[in-house]
């Protein structure tokens, strides 16, 4: 408990930062307030998208230069041969980079190949570029945060875990507060919803996915990272996972059901075994936009909020965007963790039907 | 749902797997799997240590259950042990009781016996003395009477009457 009241500080604080930080992302450079309303749109949008370079914040100049504070990161391409080069090269997607003979531009957070020096990206009647577009492999901003958090979340857990061997069989320091948690996932999420036979096997699974998700989420909320989890190959990844799991790992039953469901008659059956098969891919699916559709939505409101104070500028409706935003931000929190808690229970959920034994069939 | 698709990004999509599938190996290895066990272990341990400690009640409730017994028991034999000195003491003094009346119904007896025999022997002397002094006086009698023979006879014949009726 004296842990837990301890780290309050420190998440206000860091909610703090920020909203200072997002002030300064935000930061307009004219006055006039339709320029503003589309600068703040770009920022969210740029804040949304992933990009090439660790950009913590930037600010127009008096003179309209972009400044940017931050450090560029390795871009790695695929095309016709590995090419890797730092990020610098764009110039925060200004210029076009020349590797090897090779022009490439960065257009809505992508790289095209292009044709020369000053080569065009060339769109289409819908704004698709119709450029050829390399195998990326880039460590970009999101890749950044999933490695910060692989590292954090490994450190972490392995001191946890080396400190009940030294400790004997008892946690300690961080382990206390974490304890809880990794028991509240293996009693309340994984035994009820697995059943006590089988949980075993996913607890790996389930444990890394929770804090994975959480910690993931709550970085998405401090001012250092963008949020991983509002990029939707990061849930799609997650989401697949969970889906090859239970396929993998599904007894007999599981497609019984889903093939020959028992206890209706044949037409139904076979009405029903497209509709069952569909609803396996349906499910991860559900995760997957689930995830990412509610920490898009916190963004983009949490950013339009504070946005606003520089819309209003006035003692009216500044503060208020400020109180509606913190209010929002302290939601996000929550938010944070449920989503967290939704996707690895819902996958529990989903591992417990592949090994669920059916003893009594007349039920159906 | 196009914009999602032309959202994803094959290069986060690669790295996310490999970096969060290494991490599931990884932790699995070095911190679920040893976090999980020493849980297990101490749960395991407490409850234990909680059976045990039932166990232990259990035996102490036997235990005392068992003095319980004893006690009683104990009791039961002093209470049966009392009764029995207590039946013993009475029959033994109804037991003194009857011998003593038997002895003394016995002495009794042979007083009444001694005194009858005495009685009688006295009655036989006494008819004896009588019958001497009867024959004396009737001697002496007889001598002045039986100056005659005819006398003689006359009292001797009523005599022996007499004797008969007698």
């Amino acid at each position: 408990m004296r842990r837990k009241t301890s780290l309050k500080p420190i998440t206000l604080l860091l909610l703090l930062i920020t909203f200072v930080s997002y002030a300064k992302e935000g930061a307009p450079s004219s006055d006039s307030k339709a320029d503003k309303e589309t600068e703040i749109k770009e920022y969210i949008q740029h804040h949304l998208q992933d990009s090439y370079d660790f950009t913590l914040f930037s600010w127009t100049t008096e003179a309209g230069e972009h400044k940017y504070f931050g450090f560029p990161l390795p871009v790695i391409l695929w095309d016709n041969g590995l090419k890797v080069f730092s990020s610098s090269k764009f110039h925060h997607g200004e210029t076009v980079a020349e590797v090897d003979g090779n022009y490439y531009k960065v257009h809505h957070a992508k790289i095209y190949k292009v044709d020369g020096p000053n080569g065009e990206i060339v769109e289409d009647d819908h704004h698709h570029a119709t450029n050829e577009k390399p195998l990326d492999f880039s460590i970009t901003k999101n890749v950044t945060m999933i490695m910060m958090v692989f590292l954090i979340m490994f450190f972490m857990f392995k001191k946890m875990a080396s400190a009940y061997k030294k400790n004997g069989g008892m946690p300690k320091g961080m382990g206390r507060l974490l304890e809880p948690i990794v028991l509240y996932v293996r009693d309340d999420i994984a035994r009820p919803n697995i059943g006590e036979k089988h949980y075993k096997r996913y607890m790996s699974y389930l444990l890394t996915v929770f804090f994975f998700v959480w910690i993931v989420n709550l970085f998405g909320l401090t001012p250092i990272g963008m949020n991983v989890t509002n990029n939707i190959a990061v849930t799609f990844c997650l989401a697949i996972i969970t889906y090859l799991i239970t396929t993998f790992t599904a007894k007999k039953d599981y497609w019984k059901h889903i093939f020959w469901m028992p206890g209706v008659p044949v037409p139904m059956k076979i009405i029903l075994a497209p509709i069952e098969l569909l609803g396996t891919i349906i499910k991860p699916f559900s995760l997957m936009i689930r995830l990412y559709a509610n920490i898009t939505a916190g963004h983009i409101v949490l950013m339009s909020l504070i946005g606003m104070m520089f819309i209003f500028k006035n003692w009216l409706g500044s503060p208020l965007s400020f109180v509606l935003a913190f209010v929002l931000g302290i939601l996000e929190l929550l938010v944070a963790a449920l989503q967290a808690y939704i996707f690895t229970m819902l996958s529990a959920l989903y591992f417990g039907a592949a090994v669920e034994e059916h003893d009594h069939h007349e039920a159906h | 749902m196009e914009k999602l698709i032309e959202e994803f990004s094959l290069g986060l999509f690669f790295w996310q797997a490999v970096l969060f599938i290494g991490l599931i190996f990884l932790l699995k290895k070095f911190a679920w799997k040893p976090i999980l066990d020493s849980v297990n272990d101490r749960e395991e341990g407490i409850k234990n240590a909680l059976d045990a400690a039932e166990n232990a009640k259990k035996e102490m409730e036997n235990l005392q259950a068992d003095n319980e017994k004893l006690l009683k028991e104990a009791r039961a034999e002093r209470e049966a042990m009392l009764k029995e000195a207590r039946d013993i003491k009475n029959k033994m003094i109804d037991d003194a009781k009857e011998e003593a009346r038997e002895e003394a119904g016995k002495l009794i007896a042979q007083a009444h016996a001694s005194i009858e025999t005495e009685k009688k022997a006295a009655i036989s002397e006494l008819k004896s003395q009588v019958a001497n002094l009867s024959i004396e006086i009737a001697e002496k009698v007889v001598r002045e009477e039986l100056s005659n023979k005819d006398k003689q006879v006359k009292l001797v014949e009523s005599m022996l009457g007499e004797a008969t009726l007698n």
